[in-house]
């Protein structure tokens, strides 16, 4: 698991206020472009300018006093030319926002939710984290514009309301071309208004995943530890396909879904066949999920035959399908059409039962947190 | 203490729920069919049954969230259901506001062949007798482009289509002509036994996008029995057409429909073989209509309905298997059914659409000028009963023929939602109504329904269709998978 956040020693560095820089390894830019880089370098001398300089020396020779100098260890080694951090420096506090080279840019919006849910990777906390949504603004106002996808997560970043809307709009401005994806319980669309808003920003690549968890709507309730969230769940995605906008179905299978998920699958292909995508998913061990494993965890070879009847009940009805965080061991051959490495590169791995497997290259491999608490006991290399 | 809540948490201590409008048939001694609104269907046992209507039913019982995400009640817990189900029900009567898409032209009544059961046709030289003429091709036309549909199909039929073949011409490009202002999504079918096809007529099929209709009941000797013409071999005409048209237009540029005679009862596995044989991907199994000479010949009283079912089920059985085999093969009619019972699409087909069919999703323009609410319906006029003639393409406007009582009042008498039996019947969704078949044997467009061999064959066929699929995972999967084509 990559390390997207920790503190760095401080060298120098002058008194202020947080920042976001995007950073770069060119010792030799421009004086003109210097002050809005952070340089990254391994040589010991340090050039003139730059905004901040990341350093794998503890005490380069420095004659500069304009920029804040931090060291920075091995664990960083992946951050490269292009990537974005936030640092702050009087305390060294440094978070990666966004990596040049990856498909997996999720910025996180907000901790806040009204939904609780038991399998919740993300716990939501009820504290003000407005300055999660103004730095996004700034985010993607620095990255460049052949970004190809980006995602927006929560939290309930909906809570927003008209702030959410405002980010999009500037999103769609600063990146026209960039898939963009925003995770969301969808309960806040129930207003119409909203959806229409929402419609508003007009963005040519944005699709909103909203989580569907049962067809049953006390066991979805329960699932999200919300009374009444089905309901409006449901009629935030209907306003949503009212005013077009591109929907994605997202339904996580674990110890309480499993025994409706076929049951789900129907009632998405009666109901809501208008929907753009639908995806089933794994388990992710973290959060809520390490809390709750025991009324979680169900070992996915337990239940392939169940996620394949799923998957042909949708793919009947002509449904867009992907099949997220699973292993390719564990699942029937009938899902390889569906089948996605979904799990982003910086959390992703593979386990000691691997090794030999012929489709570790074809495998979209395990959270790094299953592999730390919890995956399939029938995980076996595929050798031939 | 836990700060997640158990699902118990989640559900009204309260027992009542309120029931949305259902239907039930049983299916069997055990079991009922329950259908919604929509025509989703559940099975239930009578006790269930029981239970629900009474407000008796255990909301912790399977069943109860059955019932409940199937859109049969709301309670405290979820009341979206009545959303959705209007949404299902207005979708699936999208197609009536599109009105007619089908419109058939009934080039000559000619043919070559002499087949008892046939409805139409005419043994005869006289052309200017029994061929349509340019001005009435064209006054047809007329009332065609009228159509608001965004799709028109145009269809050629006969007697035998291409005994008229400069006509089928005419009226081709005068289409093509109108439809540059019209922007149409416009195709055509010549329906033909394919005896007289020629290179040269396929020719001009290909450079029109004509699509080709034939017949084909058999195996040689059947085939060759149901349908006679001078030198016998209108089975062998038939397999030449059908290559010919597949080398000169493309392989699935043709389609074939079968006849279902007394004759065919004994041998549904031999007609399926012969399909296969020849490269189709499916067949469609047709009961006899009781129009024409069928009647008058007395061929349709020689098998009745019960016999027609044996034969159907004894197909589809067939099929299924082949299915299981790997061979991929379709039964149309079961596809046609089960898209009605699995989804919120109404196919569009003539006989089992409600309200009836008759001129919202075909039209007959005649040889003659009359025009026709169904195929059946000029049939029907053939043997001396006018009721379903809706008007003169050279005397009547497209406002007078469209709004023509004996298109109306059939219509409306028969819409199956309000027709009694069909009102309590379960299986109304998935059925349709049809004033013409019940005009013709029953004098009444309503007809009664216990006497009905239209009820009777289509209420067997869905209790089979759903026996089957209840039973047999196989089945199932195939089903869903005809059904949602």
């Amino acid at each position: 698991m990559l390390k997207l956040h920790g503190k760095l020693p401080v060298i120098s560095a002058t008194q202020g206020r947080p920042y976001l820089v995007t950073l770069t390894k060119n010792q030799s830019l421009p004086n003109a472009l210097r002050a809005q880089r952070a340089l990254l370098t391994t040589s010991n001398r340090v050039p003139d300018g730059y905004r901040a300089v990341f350093s794998r020396h503890f005490s380069p020779s420095s004659s500069s006093r304009t920029s804040d100098i931090f060291f920075i260890s091995g664990d960083y080694d992946y951050l490269d030319e292009g990537d974005i951090v936030r640092i702050d420096p009087d305390t060294g506090s440094m978070r990666t926002l966004y990596r040049h080279g990856s498909a997996h840019n999720t910025i996180l919006l907000t901790e806040q939710c009204n939904n609780y849910c038991l399998m919740c990777s993300q716990p939501p906390k009820d504290h003000d984290d407005s300055w999660l949504l103004k730095e996004a603004m700034q985010l993607v106002s620095l990255m460049p514009s052949s970004t190809e996808r980006i995602g927006f997560s929560g939290g309930e970043p909906t809570l927003y309301g008209r702030g959410l809307i405002d980010l999009l709009a500037l999103t769609k401005r600063n990146l026209p071309r960039t898939a963009v994806d925003v995770l969301s319980n969808g309960r806040s669309f129930k207003d119409f208004a909203f959806a229409k808003a929402y419609r508003e920003v007009g963005h040519p690549n944005l699709t909103i995943g909203i989580p569907v968890y049962s067809d049953d709507a006390v066991r979805h309730d329960y699932v999200v530890q919300a009374k009444g969230a089905f309901d409006e769940t449901i009629q935030g995605i209907l306003n949503l396909k009212k005013v077009n906008q591109r929907v994605e179905i997202r339904v996580v299978i674990h110890k309480q879904t499993i025994d409706r998920l076929v049951q789900t699958c129907e009632f998405i292909a009666r109901n809501l066949l208008f929907v753009d995508h639908v995806a089933l998913m794994g388990l992710e061990i973290t959060g809520f999920t390490r809390a709750n494993l025991d009324s979680l965890w169900i070992d996915p070879f337990e239940y392939k035959d169940i996620l394949s009847e799923a998957v042909q009940v949708l793919a009947a009805y002509g449904l867009n399908i992907s099949v997220y965080n699973h292993q390719l061991c564990v699942v029937n051959a009938d899902i390889a059409p569906y089948y996605r490495k979904s799990i982003s590169d910086w959390k992703n791995e593979l386990v000691e039962e691997c090794s030999g497997c012929l489709k570790q290259g074809e495998c979209g491999g395990f959270f790094s947190s299953s592999k730390m608490y919890r995956y399939s006991d029938n995980i076996k290399p595929i050798v031939s | 203490m836990s700060k997640f809540q158990k699902i118990e948490f989640y559900k009204s201590p309260k027992a009542e729920y309120r029931l949305l409008p259902f239907r039930f048939t049983p299916l069997d001694d055990s079991r009922h069919v329950l259908t919604n609104l929509a025509g989703e269907y559940l099975l239930a046992s009578r006790a269930t049954v029981e239970d629900l209507v009474n407000h008796r039913l255990d909301k912790t019982s399977a069943s109860y969230v059955d019932l409940r995400s199937r859109h049969f009640l709301v309670d405290d817990d979820t009341s979206v259901a009545p959303e959705l189900l209007a949404i299902k029900v207005r979708t699936s009567y999208v197609r009536l506001a599109e009105f007619t898409g089908l419109h058939i032209f009934v080039v000559s009544l000619r043919c070559e062949h002499s087949c008892p059961y046939c409805q139409v046709s005419r043994q005869s030289e006289d052309k200017g007798k029994f061929d349509m003429s340019p001005e009435i091709a064209s006054a047809s036309l007329d009332l065609t482009f009228r159509s608001p549909s965004k799709n028109i199909k145009i269809e050629f039929q006969g007697g035998e289509p291409l005994l008229n073949v400069d006509l089928i011409k005419f009226i081709v490009i005068e289409a093509e002509k109108r439809n540059k202002t019209a922007g149409k999504n416009l195709a055509f079918v010549i329906a033909t036994n394919l005896a007289l096809v020629t290179k040269e007529i396929l020719a001009f099929c290909r450079q029109h996008a004509i699509l080709i209709s034939t017949s084909l009941d058999g195996p040689e000797s059947l085939h060759n029995k149901n349908r006679p013409r001078p030198g016998g071999n209108s089975h062998q005409r038939a397999i030449e057409g059908i290559a010919l048209v597949r080398q000169e237009l493309g392989r699935d540029q043709v389609s074939a429909l079968m006849t279902t005679t007394e004759a065919s009862l004994g041998q549904v596995e031999a007609i399926v073989d012969e399909y296969l044989k020849h490269g189709f991907s499916g067949i469609f199994f047709r009961p006899l209509s009781p129009y024409g000479f069928a009647i008058k010949t007395k061929t349709y009283r020689a098998y009745n309905a019960d016999r027609w079912l044996e034969f159907y089920k004894q197909g589809l059985e067939y099929i299924i298997d082949l299915n299981r085999r790997g061979i991929e093969f379709v039964e149309y009619h079961a596809a046609t059914v089960l898209a009605k019972m699995l989804t919120n699409d109404d196919p569009g087909f003539v006989d089992l659409m409600s309200p009836a069919g008759m001129a919202i999703a075909a039209v007959v323009y005649n040889y003659d000028g009359s025009v026709y609410a169904s195929d059946e319906s000029r049939m029907l006029a053939e043997m001396g009963e006018e009721r379903f003639k809706l008007g003169d393409v050279l005397e009547d406007s497209y406002e007078a023929i469209f709004s023509s009582p004996s298109l109306l009042e059939p219509l409306e008498e028969s819409f199956a939602y309000s027709v009694p039996m069909c009102n309590d019947c379960a299986f109304e969704p998935f059925c349709g109504a049809d004033p013409v078949f019940h005009y013709g044997l029953q004098k009444d467009y309503v007809g009664r329904k216990p006497e009905s061999e239209f009820c009777h064959r289509n209420m067997t066929v869905f209790k089979y269709l759903i026996r089957r699929m209840e039973e047999d995972s196989f089945v199932k999967r195939l089903f869903t998978k005809w059904g949602t084509r």
